[in-house]
């Protein structure tokens, strides 16, 4: 599949995950997902953090019972030798207090380097996951450093080298990993960001708010799409209120709390929808 | 007789569970079969991240039969009871035996639970415990209703003796036991079968995998503090990282490494910290240094390379961690050399303390108001105290504190010594959170006992103002591990303020006496544990001026010896005996006798001995008292014990002679005033 259009902070997010792991019907994904995490942002200075990365993205419903050998199959396959690296689960339970989500499972570690997230879900937007989805997150820039044995993301090669135009990381994304950190961390509109995380959070009730029944077309059209996107934009703009540190611990609650209703209403309407399982 | 094996091999395990599950699936299989009539005689559980494994030894054959009589109702006893008696015995009328007993006819049932096959008991056994093992969190996969904490793949479930060994026939929604598991996951992971416990753990060795998980430890610490002592370091000692790390492993290989240069200066703590809590390495100091200069990390599997390539991926993340921790270290000096520490302080105002006291500034301000005023009782300058208790929990801001929040107090102590502030201050910023626990070290320097009393007396006030009390198990806010922090702090510094006086100090307003009991209950259990008896803290407390906890204690102490000697326990039952008498006339005649006694109306030596006696010790007793010299009011009291058994053995107290009497108990009450003064004798036990 193809990456998600809007602002996201993980591939989690993409409706070909959240959305599809709920209901009884059988899903499998797999994609690329830019990713936008406003408090990691490092000016580009630090050798693995960034604002904005990339990841690979698996979600397979029900989980097959041999997905960690086809985990491992798929490092072998980009070329981690599995004799000479130390690849090691480790214990890490994920959950997305926005999303109303959790799962257990296991970061992955290749030589002590954290190169993917690999999670049963267990729950999604309030909704127990019957059956389980097992979700593959792969950190793409950690996992070509490694395959290319650099030791800075900057000074990965972004094209093949031998390209006339060869370009590296830092050509791509030096410069917009300082833009970004000082507007994330400094600059942006925290009052303009306020204003339009209120105006997601009233677009995605009144979009759920709608009969189910299109007027137009007379056909039933639950709109938990469009009202998803809208849960997007505000988590997404809490991140960015986030990372400006307008948000004390308390408020920080009630922030999260609010996303997550949305993510539970969106979840909800997609329940009651065809792809959600549901049969009229 | 044969052993039982099982190995319940899954998806990796989390290493804080391992140990823990290894106990149960030992205790409830055990447990399991014995309820079924199986005994054994040992049993070990085992974990690696990849398994938990039981071995029972010398199991019967078949569990015994057993027979159990059940007496019925009588004969003649109403249809309805003997049919009532056939339903719970599940028999029909002519199974049952009639006996006769006591004149009358009864009816007897016995019943009998079969012998069954060790091989069957076990299957039913060990399939209920994996349906209901006490997993602290459990999940699903796939589609099936299984759940474990993480998915399940084989059980291997096998009875062996010299005979051979058999397969228990189990099968879990459709998991199927066998006797065959695999290796190590990368090194050797075939499949191979398996006849006994001696031979599973002799083939995983041979397939690179260590069953206990104490052998993968012990080897771990061995191996990495060899190779520290070849390059002259000292391997930092962490139990808890230690037993972390060996589970997860089951081929442990020790890598030891290099800190670039770069990282050095940063202050140990955050090196350490950094490297256990993201990477799980153990720290290595240099002697000569001084300084944390290496690492060790443990890796699980062997390669061509001697680990060479994971060592140089580890020290690669180790970098971009430390550049994280730099980063946030020279961010924060930045910030406090420049702004000094008053930003930090401020945005504590954003912070929500609890959402009835406050942001954690108005909180620090209460702290202040509060040290200021203790500062004269501990020996501190009060405005050092308030200054350092301003910028106590600065460092709650920074940016280290919000990536390593283990770090608070410890960042602070850097930060205020990086700007310029005086060492008391910046040591109570790392000390005021002392004494943590019953162990933790109490510190002693008078700013920081004043900022640790304070930040205490706060919780304790503002808890107890907005009704928080802690209750039975719940203690949310840790009220106890305070009250029990205040207590510490004023005994080992000898601080004499009385805690009414204490609490007056603090504007919240609260229920004296109650918060007052709760630190006596606290301070009880504290001496308990010092192996003082409660009621010896009982007789203390209930005197005047118990909120002083010193004198309290001093109190206690001396009375303690007091009780060990032979005049102590003489005196209580003379005491007692005094007592009891003159509660027993004050009862009946309606008055209580307090003064009056006079020497004049004594009609025998005994009696003039025992006024003579009460006058002079009294004497002694109260200018002891004065001097809060318990040791010498508690010979004073010593010296009662004669005169009182003396007197108690020839004097007859109630006699017809009112005056008599009457002149009598007012003696008694004097014995009761006097050692009242020193402790409350009633309420010792024995």
């Amino acid at each position: 599949m193809q990456p998600y259009d809007m602002e996201v902070g993980a591939g989690t997010f993409h409706p070909a995950t959240t959305l599809r792991s709920l209901g009884s019907r059988p899903w499998a994904a797999a994609y690329v997902q830019p990713s936008r995490r406003p408090t990691d942002g490092r000016y580009g200075e630090n050798p693995n953090r960034l604002q904005h990365y990339y990841q690979y993205q698996v979600l397979i419903k029900p989980s097959p019972p041999d997905l960690q050998e086809l985990y491992l199959g798929s490092l072998e396959a980009i070329g981690i030798d599995m004799a000479l690296h130390d690849i090691r689960f480790v214990e890490d339970d994920w959950e997305s207090p926005t999303l109303g989500a959790w799962g257990l499972g296991w970061e992955v570690w290749c030589d002590g380097m954290e190169v993917s997230q690999f999670t049963y879900f267990q729950q999604v937007g309030g909704h127990d996951c019957h059956p389980v989805s097992g979700e593959l997150t792969y950190g793409l820039e950690r996992l070509a450093m490694y395959v290319l044995g650099v030791d800075h993301v900057m000074e990965m090669p972004f094209n093949d080298p031998q390209n006339p135009i060869a370009l590296t990381y830092a050509d791509v994304f030096k410069q917009t990993e300082e833009e970004y950190a000082r507007w994330n961390f400094d600059v942006a509109d925290t009052e303009v960001l306020l204003r339009h995380f209120e105006d997601a959070e009233a677009a995605c009730a009144s979009i759920l708010a709608q009969e189910a029944t299109d007027p137009k077309t007379g056909k039933r059209i639950i709109m938990a799409h469009p009202a998803y996107d809208q849960c997007i934009k505000a988590s997404h703009l809490f991140n960015l209120l986030d990372a400006r540190g307008v948000i004390s611990v308390t408020e920080r609650q009630a922030y999260i709390g609010r996303v997550r209703a949305l993510a539970k209403k969106c979840a909800d309407a997609f329940v009651m929808t065809e792809a959600g399982g549901f049969k009229a | 007789m044969p052993d039982l094996l099982i190995e319940l091999f899954s998806e990796e395990i989390p290493a804080r569970m391992q140990a823990r599950a290894a106990e149960d699936l030992k205790t409830k299989i055990t447990n399991g079969l014995v309820e079924a009539g199986l005994t054994y005689s040992g049993a070990a559980g085992f974990s690696t991240p990849r398994r938990l494994t039981l071995t029972v030894h010398d199991l019967p054959e078949e569990s015994p039969l057993v027979r159990e009589e059940r007496k019925g109702p009588r004969v003649d006893a109403p249809e309805k009871a003997i049919e009532g008696f056939l339903r719970g015995t599940g028999l029909n009328r002519d199974q049952l035996s009639i006996r006769d007993e006591k004149k009358s006819q009864v009816y007897f049932a016995t019943l009998e639970t079969p012998s069954r096959p060790a091989a069957q008991i076990v299957s039913a056994v060990v399939e209920n415990v994996v349906r209901n093992f006490p997993w602290p969190k459990s999940m699903r996969w796939g589609s099936g209703p299984l759940r474990w904490v993480r998915p399940l793949h084989s059980i291997v479930c096998l009875l062996s003796d010299e005979s051979g060994a058999k397969i228990v026939d189990l099968d879990i929604d459709g998991l199927q036991a066998g006797d065959s598991t695999c290796g190590h996951r990368f090194m050797d992971p075939k499949r191979f079968s398996v006849s006994s416990f001696e031979d599973y753990t002799a083939k995983l060795k041979r397939s690179f995998v260590i069953l206990d998980a104490s052998e993968r430890a012990e080897a771990i610490w061995q191996d990495a503090s060899n190779q520290a002592f070849a390059l002259g370091l000292e391997l930092v000692e962490d139990r808890g990282l230690l037993a972390e790390v060996a589970g997860l492993v089951e081929w442990p290989v020790v890598l030891l490494g290099r800190i670039e240069d770069q990282f050095l200066d940063l202050p140990p703590e955050v090196l350490q910290a950094s490297m256990k809590e993201h990477q799980k390495f153990f720290s290595l100091r240099n002697p000569k240094t001084g300084r944390i200069e290496y690492f060790a990390t443990v890796a699980n599997i062997e390669t061509a390379d001697q680990g060479a390539t994971i060592l140089s991926g580890n020290q690669k993340v180790l970098a971009a961690r430390l550049a994280d921790a730099k980063f946030f270290w020279e961010n924060d000096l930045r910030i406090a050399k420049s702004k000094g520490l008053t930003p930090w302080t401020d945005s504590l105002e954003n912070v929500t303390f609890h959402n009835k006291l406050g942001s954690l500034k108005q909180r620090v301000d209460r702290i202040a108001g509060l040290a200021m005023n203790i500062a004269p009782f501990v020996g501190a300058e009060a405005d050092l105290a308030a200054q350092a208790a301003q910028v106590a929990k600065a460092d709650l801001a920074s940016e280290m504190v919000y990536e390593f929040p283990e770090l608070q107090g410890l960042m602070g102590r850097y930060y205020a010594s990086a700007v310029g502030l005086p060492d008391a201050v910046a040591q109570a910023a790392q000390a005021h959170y002392s004494p943590l626990g019953p162990s933790d070290s109490v510190p002693s320097e008078p700013v920081s006992v004043a900022v640790a009393l304070a930040d205490k007396l706060d919780m304790l006030t503002g808890f107890w103002s907005i009704g928080e009390k802690p209750t039975g198990s719940k203690d949310p806010f840790a009220l106890r591990r305070s009250a029990l922090g205040v207590i510490r702090l004023m005994l080992e510094n000898g601080i004499t303020l009385p805690l009414k006086k204490a609490f007056a100090l603090s504007e919240s307003k609260i229920d004296v006496s109650d918060l007052l009991g709760f630190f006596h209950d606290r301070l009880k259990v504290f001496l308990r544990d010092q192996g003082l008896r409660h009621d010896i803290i009982d007789a203390c407390i209930s005197l005047e001026g118990n909120d002083d906890l010193l004198l309290v204690v001093k109190r206690a102490k001396a009375l303690s010896e007091f009780l060990a000697s032979e005049d102590g326990k003489n005196l209580v039952q003379g005491f007692k005996r005094a007592n009891n008498i003159l509660t027993q006339a004050e009862e009946k005649d309606g008055v209580e006798y307090s003064y009056g006694a006079d020497v004049k109306f004594a009609q025998s030596d005994e009696e003039r001995g025992l006024f003579a006696a009460l006058e002079a010790q009294s004497q002694v007793i109260t200018s002891a008292l004065k001097q809060e010299d318990f040791a010498k009011a508690m010979q004073g009291m010593a010296a009662l014990r004669a005169p009182v058994d003396t007197f108690f053995e020839a004097v007859q107290v109630n006699t017809d002679n009112e005056v008599v009497r009457r002149n009598r108990l007012n003696l008694l009450s004097l014995i009761r005033s006097t050692c009242r003064a020193v402790a409350d004798l009633t309420k010792i036990e024995g």
